[in-house]
């Protein structure tokens, strides 16, 4: 992954997220134990309104 | 319509986020609070997409994805609970994800998307 | 669910885009060497009152949040405060690109009144000298005189808008002074060769060393904003701020005078034309079933930047650089960082390159000051 994805400098509310809250009890637990290595998921990007190319 | 104590083109139009202009997190969010109430930023329009939602903030012209349905839902239905705890649970949001969602929402408050009522 | 990079969902485009820009006219009062919508002269075709409001009507319902008008300068149409105030009504809010030469004291003082409306003024130098070589005698005073009312009125922070050229790349700190003086935020984009842009792009465009040194610049300086227009510099390390991808036709487009459609605002050609919105089904139809914006959502393959480990990061560069010097869209931007635009450059054909539309320039008069070597 790039780092541009997931550094502070464009994204706001860094958070870590289960990747599918469908998952048993007992996955779940397992997701727990394995969150170091399940990539952080955000919830929420921030990003400014003139972020996007092809405004001027 | 002003928001807060701010004018709305002094709102955080940076490039980044607003933590550059908020250094000691002083301004609304630092004080993110889920067991009180809370309700979407009147001056904020959700508008649904396939990736969750997009919310604008008319004021501070502030763009937020929202990349989960469940908080997407979560933000509609503030004003309608107590508290966001209680938002949280009547979206069946599962004990594992309450710290995920409440950074979400805290950052949120911060950035006037929703704010207490 | 983010089980994938949001930048990735956004490549497959919205069903509204979430800003645009929209040209009102293309008269203008100056004539700016590089204008990438070779404005001048009104166009007899454009669109009347009732179709613009109509337009805003249709952005409403689409809920775009946010609309960049600009032409030519907008504030000659006559009812260019009808239109804003309407649009500022209907929930779609309002930036505009001005030269400044129309705001009066009383202007200013008009547009403080509405929240919901930013303005950007246009140098391109810290300087007359600078400036006025490539926008014309008079205008850096004009877009001075433009700062000072705004900060009488007290309108708080407005934009200053450079592109960015050989000339100015100097002057970046004074341009943040100038910025800061006012309170204002500065706003730093890139020059495309679109446009009159075409006929001076080699001579304005910044050398490769001067895009590093505006790339190390703009990191240190998260409150600069840039458009995103940098995107193809993020192969030099940290991304800038901005979605960092190609946003034509996918979450922005233009709307251009006379009601035409294209992905974006530097690629007024036949082949970036999605439509007109005075087509059946208008705006909304072009934006979702237009074949060109399909086109541009379908996923894209690196093609001949498969091989360099950076075409993530720049994403090939900018479309609109790489037709108008006639570089295969497909392959490396034309100001490639690692050097590939500059090689494929040696490969194209003198005067193959495509040419811009007709455009709406004024005929220039024997004797006028050329554009002086530096």
């Amino acid at each position: 992954m790039f780092a541009r994805h997931e550094g502070p400098a464009r994204t706001r509310g860094y958070t870590s997220a289960m990747p599918d809250a469908t998952l048993h009890p007992a996955d779940e637990q397992a997701q727990h134990t394995d969150d170091a290595l399940v990539e952080d998921e955000l919830l929420v990007e921030e990003i400014s309104i003139d972020g996007m190319c092809g405004v001027y | 319509m002003r928001s807060g104590a701010e004018t709305g083109r002094s709102g955080a139009e940076t490039g980044r986020s607003a933590t550059t202009t908020d250094p000691a997190g002083t301004e609304t969010g630092a004080g993110f609070d889920p067991a009180r109430p809370y309700e979407v930023d009147p001056q904020v329009a959700i508008r649904p997409e396939p990736f969750g939602a997009l919310a604008y903030h008319y004021g501070n012209r502030r763009l937020t994805f929202l990349r989960d349905d469940t908080l997407v839902a979560v933000v509609r239905d503030l004003g309608a609970h107590p508290s966001v705890d209680d938002a949280l649970d009547a979206a069946g949001v599962q004990p594992g994800r309450r710290p995920a969602f409440r950074t979400a929402l805290r950052s949120l408050s911060e950035s006037e998307v929703i704010r207490a009522r | 669910m983010p089980a994938e990079r949001l930048t990735d969902e956004l490549k497959r485009g919205l069903d509204a885009p979430i800003c645009l820009t929209w040209e009102i006219t293309y008269g203008c009062n100056l004539a700016c060497v590089h204008c990438l919508s070779s404005s001048g002269r009104r166009d007899p075709r454009e669109l009347d009152t009732a179709e613009a409001m109509a337009v805003i009507d249709e952005l409403q319902a689409l809920q775009v949040f946010y609309v960049n008008i600009g032409g030519g300068e907008p504030t000659i149409r006559p009812d260019f405060f009808d239109l804003v105030d309407y649009s500022v009504a209907h929930g779609v809010g309002v930036k505009f690109s001005t030269n400044g030469t129309t705001m009066t004291p009383q202007r200013a003082r008009r547009l403080t009144a509405s929240d919901y409306v930013d303005v950007q003024i246009s140098i391109d130098g810290a300087t007359a000298a600078t400036n006025d070589a490539v926008r014309g005698d008079g205008s850096y005073a004009a877009a001075r005189r433009a700062m000072d009312h705004l900060a009488e009125a007290g309108f708080g922070p407005f934009k200053i808008s450079v592109v960015i050229t050989r000339h100015n790349v100097e002057e970046l700190d004074a341009l943040e002074s100038i910025a800061d003086g006012y309170g204002a935020q500065l706003r730093l984009t890139r020059l495309r060769p679109s446009g009159r842009g075409a006929d001076t792009w080699n001579e304005l465009h910044p050398t490769a060393e001067q895009q590093r040194r505006l790339y190390h610049w703009l990191v240190g300086r998260p409150g600069v904003l840039t458009g995103d227009s940098f995107f193809h510099l993020s192969a030099l390390g940290e991304a800038l701020p901005g979605l960092n991808l190609c946003g034509a036709g996918r979450v922005v487009c233009l709307i251009d005078p006379v009601g035409d459609v294209y992905a974006c605002p530097f690629v007024l050609h036949e082949q970036f034309r999605a439509g007109s919105v005075r087509d059946p089904g208008g705006f909304a139809h072009v934006w979702r079933a237009s074949d060109l914006f399909l086109e541009l959502r379908a996923p894209g393959s690196a093609g001949a930047c498969s091989s360099c480990g950076s075409f993530d990061a720049c994403q090939g560069g900018c479309m609109a650089a790489k037709f108008f010097t006639g570089l295969p869209l497909d392959g490396p931007d034309p100001e490639c960082v690692l050097g590939h635009g500059e090689t494929a450059l040696r490969a194209i054909a003198a005067g193959s390159a495509p040419a811009p539309g007709p455009g709406h320039s004024v005929p220039v008069p024997l004797g006028r000051r050329m554009l002086a070597a530096k």
